[in-house]
């Protein structure tokens, strides 16, 4: 499989670069079970590139994923980027003559991802109390963008979201009074429906590539991108789970609620109230519960064979002990 | 039980061999003998505070339900009657039962996590 990508990266270089277009570097960075990321770069017409290829590596079935395809996902980065968001640039999106299967190709951005490192490395002191401001800002110009015609993207509410993970949840049997107890109390604590803006929709440390100088420098991942409440992408970065051993900072193990939200009013968004923040917060850490749930069952059911799987399933314990104390701070 | 070894000096020598010989594996295979020295670490601690925090479990819920049991039975009543909405946050004593069972939970599954409001 490894030796397909490379000899397509060859063949992408040429396509890009111009004829004689030589490789210069190639290598993966990362891979899920569906998804690769490669690193690569070629000396071109118009001089060094240095970029990187996103390939999905296992079928993919748009209609019946939670996910959105990797060419919808290149067109709301154009589309996000082009309305003034920190997003990579789109270099190319790949079709068949390129062999790579469902692919597109970015402008590699430096910085770091790793959310330990965003939220504990020295490096980062300098720029750490302004990240959680920046990440207001930046999600404004996400949220205003209006959604590119023709793709599809799923609407979300808090009840929608509610009834699809209860549903999932007591689809693994699994018996959890914390779970039990917070799917109740956010039934009676749905916000006030809003008008839907587009949602990165997995907008968390870890998934932002900061840099150590300035701060915010591109958002990445954005295969669960819908459109909904903009409060909800608000509240999964302060989701615990992503707060990297910081839970004392509620932004991402970095910053607080006040500056997240004076940064997304500053840059022209709509006001949102803390309370809302917390209930997409909450049903963060229940949402997080539930999937390691069902990480778990996909070993049990012999889907995946991996020691890892399980493993994630005593981790719905975390967001139990999360839950537990949202339950008892209330919204 | 038989005490040379007892059963949580078997997992715990197991445990230790996989840290022995984490350095030698690829990167892949390191991460997942990680993942199960972990995993390890988590049945040694279930096997000796598990009882104890059971026992506190059963005796919360007892508590909340106001009659006694068996862990699974009172556990399945527990979940039950909070999703019919009979016992909510409101209900006394509730929410404290929970907290000690997710205290104790955690500290079998995930020593190191750090909850929100611990900090």
């Amino acid at each position: 499989m490894e030796l397909d990508v490379r000899a397509g990266l060859e063949k992408l270089a040429g396509r890009l670069g111009g004829e004689g277009a030589k490789l210069t570097e190639a290598g993966r960075l990362s891979g899920g079970a569906s998804m690769e990321t490669w690193a690569f770069a070629f000396e071109g017409e118009n001089g060094p590139e240095r970029l990187i290829l996103r390939r999905r590596s296992a079928p993919f079935d748009e209609e019946t994923a939670r996910s959105v395809s990797l060419a919808t996902e290149a067109k709301l980065i154009q589309a996000t980027g082009a309305n003034g968001a920190r997003v990579p640039k789109v270099r190319h999106v790949c079709d068949d003559a390129d062999g790579l299967g469902e692919a597109y190709v970015m402008v590699r951005v430096d910085g770091e991802t790793l959310g330990k490192k965003i939220v504990g490395d020295p490096r980062f002191d300098a720029v750490r109390p302004g990240l959680a401001r920046q990440c207001g800002e930046s999600l404004v110009a996400i949220h205003k963008t209006p959604p590119p015609p023709g793709l599809n993207l799923k609407t979300v509410d808090g009840v929608a979201e509610l009834d699809r993970y209860e549903e999932v949840y007591r689809a693994t049997g699994a018996e959890r009074p914390i779970l039990e107890l917070a799917f109740q109390y956010l039934r009676r604590h749905v916000p006030e429906p809003v008008e839907p803006t587009l949602l990165h929709g997995d907008f968390r440390n870890g998934n932002i590539m900061f840099d150590p100088q300035s701060g915010v420098a591109a958002i990445l991942d954005w295969e669960l991108a819908h459109i909904g409440d903009p409060a909800e992408d608000m509240g999964w970065i302060c989701t615990n789970s992503w707060r990297f051993g910081r839970p004392d900072r509620p932004v991402g193990g970095f910053g607080d609620y006040a500056d997240l939200l004076a940064g997304y009013a500053a840059a022209g968004g709509r006001s949102i109230e803390l309370s809302r923040v917390r209930f997409w917060q909450m049903l963060g850490s229940l949402r997080w519960g539930v999937m390691c749930l069902t990480m778990y069952l996909s070993w049990r059911d012999g889907i995946t064979r991996s020691v890892e799987r399980p493993m994630i399933g005593r981790r719905v314990s975390e967001t139990e002990a999360d839950l537990v104390v949202l339950l008892e701070e209330g919204l | 039980m038989i005490t040379h070894p007892r059963t949580e000096e078997l997992v715990e020598s197991v445990r230790l061999w996989i840290d022995e010989i984490r350095p030698t594996l690829d990167p892949r295979n390191a991460f997942l003998a990680r993942v199960a020295a972990n995993a390890l670490a988590t049945v040694s601690r279930e096997i000796t505070e598990g009882p104890a925090a059971e026992a506190a479990a059963v005796a919360g819920m007892a508590g909340v339900l106001g009659h006694a049991g068996d862990h699974a039975t009172l556990n399945a009543e527990l979940c039950a009657r909070i999703r019919s909405g009979e016992l909510t946050v409101e209900t006394p004593g509730l929410l404290t039962a929970l907290q000690v069972m997710a205290r104790d939970q955690i500290a079998i599954d995930q020593p190191s996590y750090k909850p929100e409001g611990s900090f």
